[in-house]
């Protein structure tokens, strides 16, 4: 038999024992195996006490004292009741039936074979061979423990310092919207967007170059093979390597001083591509050829409008 | 009021039945309808901490902000509001988009002029587009910035590794609806900017060729380029993105809301 915790013995023992008005710590010792198992039908808890009492007690009631009962919080067994649980482990012993040979003239006497139509209410405590006489598809309840209900969610939320969103929250997005929005407004009127001769397939400009936040990768293409430059880099490092990186990153803590590889990388990362871009937008001429902004001017249309550098 | 017969007074009967009426939407059953209970713009708000949280609680903020926050998270220097940025640029750009749209056609013919005239004839045109393009330029920054503030605080980490898998979906789809955009204004700038970015495309090694293919619905850019693009551009990108925001939004709050403090 597998190792019952003690507290969820000594609950199920209390609930049997409360169920069957037995004292708990019989039924304790009957679930440990240290006693013999008392066969008593619950019938005998709601069984109406006078019709119950003048059933002959049997003869060793009067030799057991009602000291040995352990205290019973739950519920102090009534007398009759009392009379059938302390029956001596010797009397017990024998198969249920035969126990409940001697009471026949009691009308309401356990019997658990008569098939009285209230099987359902039973509580057998070892209903595992069902009497003969019960109906097909009735069957013994047995209580095999009682679990405590709880929650289906757990809430194990730790006390933090929480402010109420409005307004601590709303105002200082609301002010970083306005604030944008001022910031593009006169932006928009200062500068205007580039816009170019009309698309014409025969005229490539010199130099060609992608949008700016590409421009990083052309200036890679311009150092390697195209087959290392324009795809392992940016598809494998780029889009699978970003995904992947709280996967590789396992080190649980959030302190900058615990995470120094992490944020060199990251910080490698973010110089390279800023150097790789600025080097792409403004030091690109012709040919994309290496070129001095200040000498050759800058090569690139997004920008043309916001400083004149008369370069071309 | 003296009863008088004629139309005159069937007139100041009907004046006094409609001032009774509007009067009776905004001050009473109208306004409470729309305002639910707690709104600061309702009559009778005071500012106690129940009405705080219903502001949000009875508001469709509620589906972005739950009622409290972490006092940390909402100091500025430690988002700088960078996730919250990107969507309001998300947001300029559909306003601005949707107002371009009204006088744009993605031909080979139209585009270009219909741009031109955006820039010099129609009333707002030239500062819709401006906004349009310096928004989405500074959407990718925002968006690329807002990735780096995560990082440096470690937020990526559990319960949060999916949430930085998603943003990195959207940073991808900010790059793609930036990069379809490019192309619409069909000028040089926009064609040979196109046509280098896709050729980097088409380096993929063993399906290069045909994500280039499928890309530009041609060999190189054309007029079909331009319908593809802009589909792309308008519907197919933007209906994706709010798919993945969505999903960002959320998964930030069920994740236990913002990172904790360093």
């Amino acid at each position: 038999m597998p190792e019952i915790p003690e507290e969820l013995l000594r609950r199920s023992a209390e609930a049997k024992a409360k169920a069957l008005g037995l004292p708990v710590e019989q039924i304790l010792a009957e679930m440990r195996g240290e006693a013999p198992v008392t066969e008593v039908p619950a019938e005998s808890v709601d069984v109406p006490r006078p019709t119950f009492v003048p059933s002959p007690p049997p003869p060793s009631v009067p030799e057991i004292p009602p000291e040995p009962q352990p205290p019973d919080p739950a519920s102090a067994p009534p007398p009759a009741i009392t009379a059938v649980a302390e029956t001596p482990p010797a009397a017990v012993k024998e198969p249920a039936p035969a126990a409940e040979e001697p009471a026949p003239a009691a009308p309401e006497a356990p019997d658990n074979g008569a098939g009285n139509g209230r099987l359902a209410a039973t509580v057998s405590v070892r209903p595992s061979v069902p009497p003969a006489g019960v109906p097909e598809g009735v069957r013994h309840q047995r209580l095999l423990t009682v679990v405590k209900a709880r929650a289906i969610q757990q809430v194990k939320a730790d006390p933090t310092d929480k402010v109420n969103t409005w307004p601590h929250l709303m105002i200082a997005e609301f002010t970083a919207l306005l604030a944008m929005t001022a910031f593009l407004l006169v932006l928009s009127t200062i500068l205007q967007a580039p816009l170019l001769e009309a698309a014409n397939f025969n005229a490539t400009p010199n130099p060609s170059k992608a949008p700016w936040y590409f421009l990083g990768l052309q200036e890679m293409l311009s150092y390697f093979d195209p087959q290392i430059a324009g795809v392992t880099v940016p598809t494998v490092i780029g889009i699978v390597g970003f995904m992947m990186i709280p996967y590789i990153d396992r080190n649980p803590s959030t302190r900058p001083s615990d995470r120094k590889l992490a944020i060199m990388l990251f910080t490698i990362f973010l110089a390279g591509s800023a150097t790789l871009t600025i080097l792409g937008v403004l030091f690109r001429g012709p040919g994309f050829n290496f070129a001095y902004p200040w000498v050759d001017g800058v090569f690139f249309d997004d920008l043309k409008d916001w400083v004149d550098f008369g370069g071309h | 009021m003296s009863t008088r017969n004629g139309i005159h007074g069937l007139l100041a009967k009907a004046r006094t039945h409609a001032t009774d009426m509007v009067g009776r939407m905004w001050s009473g059953q109208f306004m409470d309808s729309m305002l639910r209970p707690g709104s600061p713009f309702k009559k009778g708000y005071t500012d106690t901490p129940r009405n705080r949280s219903y502001v949000i609680m009875n508001n469709v903020l509620y589906h972005l902000h739950p009622v409290k926050v972490k006092r940390h998270g909402v100091k500025l220097s430690y988002t700088l509001c960078l996730g919250g940025l990107s969507f309001f640029l998300f947001i300029l750009l559909t306003v601005t988009g949707i107002f371009l749209m009204f006088y744009y056609a993605p031909t080979a013919e139209r585009a270009y002029i219909d741009v031109q005239a955006l820039s010099t004839d129609i009333a707002f045109g030239s500062l819709m587009r401006n906004m349009h393009r310096w928004g989405a330029h500074l959407m990718v920054l925002t968006v690329f910035l807002h990735m780096s503030r995560v990082f440096y605080h470690g937020a990526y980490k559990p319960p949060r590794e999916f949430n930085w898998v998603v943003g990195v979906i959207l940073l991808l789809l900010t790059l793609l609806l930036s990069f379809t955009g490019y192309l619409l204004p069909w000028d040089q700038l926009a064609l040979w900017a196109v046509t280098v970015g896709t050729n980097m495309a088409g380096f993929v090694p063993v399906i290069g060729a045909q994500v280039k293919f499928a890309l530009l619905g041609g060999v190189e850019v054309t007029a079909g380029t331009l319908l593809r693009w802009y589909v792309l551009h308008v519907l197919f990108l933007p209906f994706i993105i709010v798919i993945f925001l969505a999903v960002h939004f959320w998964r930030v709050r069920k994740d236990g809301g913002i990172s904790g403090p360093l």
